[in-house]
């Protein structure tokens, strides 16, 4: 299948070199959009990888809707780009640290993926349980049974994480006038018009 | 040589015809549209709308295409070059992608994919990007407030038109679209039983294109026609075309979901002698009416209210229609066994 490979060398290259833009380039919002770019480019690897519902579910929850609002406050963000690069080398040590350890977290995933005993046999059935059928189903199957309780905690942790934003930030505010719709809408004719009999020359 | 052919060109070659099969037709009906859209509004406001060029004004969308791309294309000063012209491109090309996935008949659909639903999803999710970098290269104040109201108003209409897609896959048991059509046949179409859930995605849906009356993002009287207000020629009028287009490609997606897609009302005699596809172009083009419709008529929200519209009464309102729905289907085994 040289379509395949020639199609997985392009997604390949497009995810490591967007990536890499998304921490040259100066500009913010060319960063935000070559991370978007990234994302997308490693949706075509999930399409290639036959995970089509993790493709897409990709492309809507960071595409559409997490990187959407990045984009949102980055475009806001008033920066000046000579002060920008004046930072780079104080804080370089620390991303060199935070780099190395990444990579050999990798590593040592990589290197259990080969060396741990269960390895063989997941490699060859990975889900072998699941029985056949497209892998939103399997998916599907998966998380609403096995892994049922997890899953329903990772929404707990995001639903905690929301509420947390919206105390940390929200502050009520004196002497904003807000609409109330139900109370416009049931307001009666008696309640908003008063007649008056008005002399001539005499004003209300 | 004959390998190469065989295996390479030739389904590259049709793939490029059937991809041209689509894409022309629908270029033609974006322009129509225009035309239909002036005319429509024309009689409810008691005028005649463009009837000059050609018999009934017919020739008017070739004029006004003409027109734009002889114009010249400006790109203001301070704007940010590269994504100033990407952005139009990536609005146009996005509302057409998206209809690769979407059937015209049974089996007649480029690419019959399992994840049809969450695909169009996907895609028109990205949509906000093409207005949101248009409104951020062009530096300009009006330009910027359009696309920051745009991608509000889109990340919000887009979670209630998530949970309306949801309760069609919870009814049907299947993301391809052939599916859902399909699950249409043997029951009824889905606007009547989801009937709520039709209109709550047809109203997502005007919000989604920034149609009336949730043009905020444009809303010419306050921001003179926010993101595209920099925009000239060619790159404005793919700005246009994306716009059409994707209102054609939401009526094709609301079809689908809740009209039945490319079947007639009444499996009978009279109703089924009419081809698939001119069923499916004929609910399109209610939909499509419908859309002119409320722009002839309605006036524009004020965003406040447009966002209240969205988080505190779609969203809520869907949400709990999905755990109905999937009430209703659990408790009476309605389930479509796989």
């Amino acid at each position: 299948m040289i379509i395949a490979s020639l199609a997985f060398y392009l997604f390949a290259i497009m995810t490591v070199g967007s990536a890499l833009m998304v921490i040259v380039a100066r500009n913010p919002v060319h960063s935000v959009l070559f991370l978007i770019l990234a994302f997308f480019s490693s949706a075509g690897l999930f399409v290639l990888l036959g995970a089509e519902f993790l493709a897409m579910i990709l492309v809507i929850v960071y595409v559409g809707a997490v990187a959407v609002l990045f984009m949102f406050v980055v475009m806001m963000l008033d920066i000046n780009f000579v002060e920008l690069r004046q930072g780079f080398l104080e804080y370089m040590p620390i991303g060199a640290l935070v780099a190395v350890i990444l990579l050999v977290e990798i590593a040592m995933v990589a290197a259990a993926w080969h060396f741990a005993p269960e390895a063989p046999e997941a490699m060859a059935a990975p889900l072998a349980t699941l029985g056949a059928g497209h892998n939103t189903e399997a998916l599907g199957n998966l998380i609403y049974t096995k892994y049922l309780y997890l899953f329903q905690g990772a929404g707990v942790v995001l639903l905690i994480a929301m509420i947390g934003a919206i105390v940390l930030t929200h502050r009520r505010r004196p002497g904003v006038k807000r609409q109330d719709i139900s109370e416009q809408v049931s307001r009666r004719r008696d309640q908003a018009v008063e007649m008056k009999r008005v002399e001539p020359g005499q004003g209300v | 040589m004959v390998e190469l052919w065989n295996n390479y060109i030739w389904p590259f070659a049709w793939i490029v015809l059937l991809v041209l099969a689509i894409v022309v037709p629908l270029l033609l009906a974006v322009a129509y549209l225009t035309l239909l859209e002036r005319r429509v509004m024309g009689f409810m406001q008691m005028r005649w709308g463009a009837n000059v060029v050609g018999p009934f004004g017919l020739l008017q969308p070739l004029a006004d295409g003409a027109k734009l791309f002889l114009k010249e294309t400006i790109i203001p000063t301070g704007a940010n070059r590269v994504v100033f012209v990407i952005a139009p491109m990536l609005t146009f090309i996005l509302a057409f992608i998206a209809w690769a996935v979407i059937p015209f008949d049974d089996g007649l659909v480029l690419s019959d994919i399992n994840v049809g639903v969450l695909y169009l999803f996907a895609i028109s999710s990205l949509g906000v990007y093409g207005i949101v970098m248009a409104g951020w290269a062009s530096n300009s104040r009006y330009a910027f407030l359009g696309a920051l109201r745009s991608a509000a108003q889109m990340v919000s209409y887009e979670v209630s038109i998530g949970f309306v897609m949801v309760t069609v896959l919870v009814v049907v048991g299947s993301l391809n679209l052939t599916d859902i059509v399909m699950a249409q046949k043997e029951g009824m179409w889905f606007f009547i039983p989801l009937f709520p859930m039709f209109v709550i995605f047809f109203i997502s849906a005007l919000a989604e294109t920034n149609r009336h009356p949730f043009d905020l993002p444009e809303a010419e009287a306050e921001l003179v026609a926010g993101y595209q207000v920099e925009y000239s020629s060619m790159t404005f009028a793919l700005f246009f075309l994306g716009e059409y287009a994707n209102m054609i490609l939401m009526s094709g997606i609301t079809t689908i979901l809740f009209l039945g897609g490319w079947l007639p009302p009444f499996d009978i005699a009279p109703f089924n002698w009419l081809p698939g596809p001119l069923w499916f172009f004929l609910k399109v083009l209610f939909l499509l009416f419908v859309f002119i419709w409320v722009r002839a008529t309605l006036p524009r929200y004020r965003y406040d209210q447009l966002m209240r519209l969205g988080w505190k009464v779609f969203l809520p309102l869907s949400l709990f229609w999905v755990v109905v729905t999937s009430a209703v289907v659990v408790a009476f085994d309605l389930f479509p066994a796989k």
